[in-house]
């Protein structure tokens, strides 16, 4: 299979890159690791004119603590993520979460922004960043904006990126002493999309309640949801058994899963429930060892 | 619109090449077409199987699903490359010794992705060998002498390297 014509360009600023941008307007596609842009054009269920690729712009791939924050830059490869000594010991939902992404060769191109930005619910990244309540970094004619990854994905494939801004990073949150996280996901075989995957990040305080709960849930919606009711449910309260199965039965059921090939919607909820439970407690167990 | 075409210049198995390329020319196809170096393979050409691997800057990538002008300026790697000298790589040789194929349809992009993880990661473990290379099917071997071949190449490049130093 052969992608359609299109015109390329490779600016080197990010100026030059939203200059192209604004001359094509919404027939130009922003070109990152290409790892599910490409398939979808050679399927033709996209034909951009103009593909703008990132790769010579500058400043892009970066990953570093400042301010409190974890930046990543959006051009920023899944194996960097996955290779990233300061991201194992102190970001393991992160981690988790690019070991499940797909296989090594497609995490040697994919991005962190491109997983984002393309909008897909079946994205690993997206439940993650929502419980992480990540900020995504979005550049455009009209200047900088930064937008909570809660508020990030509108609708199937359709993210609150306008057709002339770029996502350029990430910014995580650099969780407290006595954190953890932990990323559940089922898949049919390995590389697969989830059939139901949940994201967990939470924070114990001196006194043992939860000082901070974020949940998101991958695949099981026409967008990635966070789990508003689950986590309030949890939020200064002390993590009983009995608590987070309460809060796993209200992600199950405020999740809306389709029925597929990979299980009826049932099944889903069923799964979302029990991916809770153990992402919940893997979790737990990393905020009190320290991590 | 006039067919737009990029020059793009790429250094396969130590040649360096510059070509006059569309835009859409695949990796896989400029490899094959332009280059006939056939020994990468077309599989799924759906960025599932893994036939198609090669390493671009020592990564290993799925040729399928890269455009020629994303590697203008890399460092490529084909299975062409690897035997030195008339003498097969100790991959090439793990798969022949510990019979890693069977049809061998899958096999150039199984040695260029396990090149890849054993540059990494000289003494892994079966567990991740088998997760190494989980972005690469076969459908004939059951991967079992596949992991053996891979031991195989690994235990040589060892040795190769205590020797050399």
């Amino acid at each position: 299979m052969i992608p359609p014509p299109f015109t390329y360009a490779a600016p080197t600023s990010l100026e030059e890159a939203l200059a192209l941008l604004q001359q094509h307007g919404p027939m130009a596609k922003i070109l990152a690791g290409g790892h599910s842009l490409l398939p979808m054009m050679k399927l033709r269920l996209l034909e951009p004119e103009v593909l703008i690729d990132l790769r010579r712009v500058p400043g892009l791939a970066d990953i570093r603590e400042e301010n409190g924050y974890l930046h990543l830059g959006a051009m920023v490869r899944e194996v960097e993520l996955e290779e990233h000594p300061l991201i194992r010991a102190k970001y393991p939902l992160l981690y988790e979460t690019t070991r499940w992404i797909a296989d090594p060769q497609v995490r040697n191109m994919g991005t962190v922004g491109g997983n984002l930005a393309h909008g897909d619910p079946g994205n690993d990244h997206p439940a993650t960043m929502m419980a992480y309540d990540a900020q995504l970094v979005v550049v455009g004619p009209r200047g900088e904006r930064v937008i909570p990854a809660r508020e990030f994905f509108l609708d199937f494939y359709t993210t609150a990126l306008e057709p002339d801004e770029i996502l350029t990073a990430i910014r995580i949150p650099t969780p407290p002493p006595r954190s953890g996280g932990a990323y559940e996901k089922l898949e049919r075989k390995v590389g697969d999309y989830a059939t139901a995957a949940v994201a967990v990040q939470l924070s114990l305080a001196e006194d043992g309640t939860l000082s901070y709960v974020g949940i998101g849930l991958t695949n099981v919606a026409h967008v990635p949801l966070f789990a508003a009711r689950s986590c309030a449910h949890l939020q200064g309260q002390r993590p009983t058994p009995e608590r987070i199965d309460e809060a796993a039965q209200m992600a199950s059921e405020d999740c809306n899963p389709r029925s597929d090939l990979r299980g009826s919607a049932e099944y889903k909820r069923a799964m979302v429930r029990e991916l809770t439970r153990r992402a919940f407690r893997r979790a737990l167990e990393r905020a009190q060892g320290g991590q | 619109m006039a067919k737009q075409t990029v020059t793009v210049t790429l250094t396969v198995n130590g040649e360096t090449h510059t070509a006059e390329v569309e835009p859409r020319l695949l990796l896989v196809h400029f490899l094959r077409e332009h280059l006939n170096l056939t020994g990468t393979h077309i599989g799924c050409d759906t960025t599932h199987c893994g036939a198609c691997t090669v390493l671009m800057n020592g990564r290993a990538v799925k040729s399928c699903t890269v455009l020629t002008v994303q590697a203008d300026g890399a460092t490529i790697k084909t299975i062409e490359g690897m035997a030195e000298n008339g003498k097969m790589h100790p991959l090439q040789e793990g798969f022949h010794v510990e019979h890693g194929l069977q049809c061998g349809y899958c096999t150039p992009g199984m040695i260029m992705r396990a090149a890849e993880l054993l540059a990494k990661n000289p003494d892994p473990t079966e567990d991740e060998i088998r997760w190494g290379i989980s972005g690469n099917l076969c459908r004939c071997t059951g991967y079992v002498n596949i992991v053996k071949a891979i031991q195989y190449a690994a235990r040589k490049l060892r040795e190769q390297a205590a020797a050399g130093s």
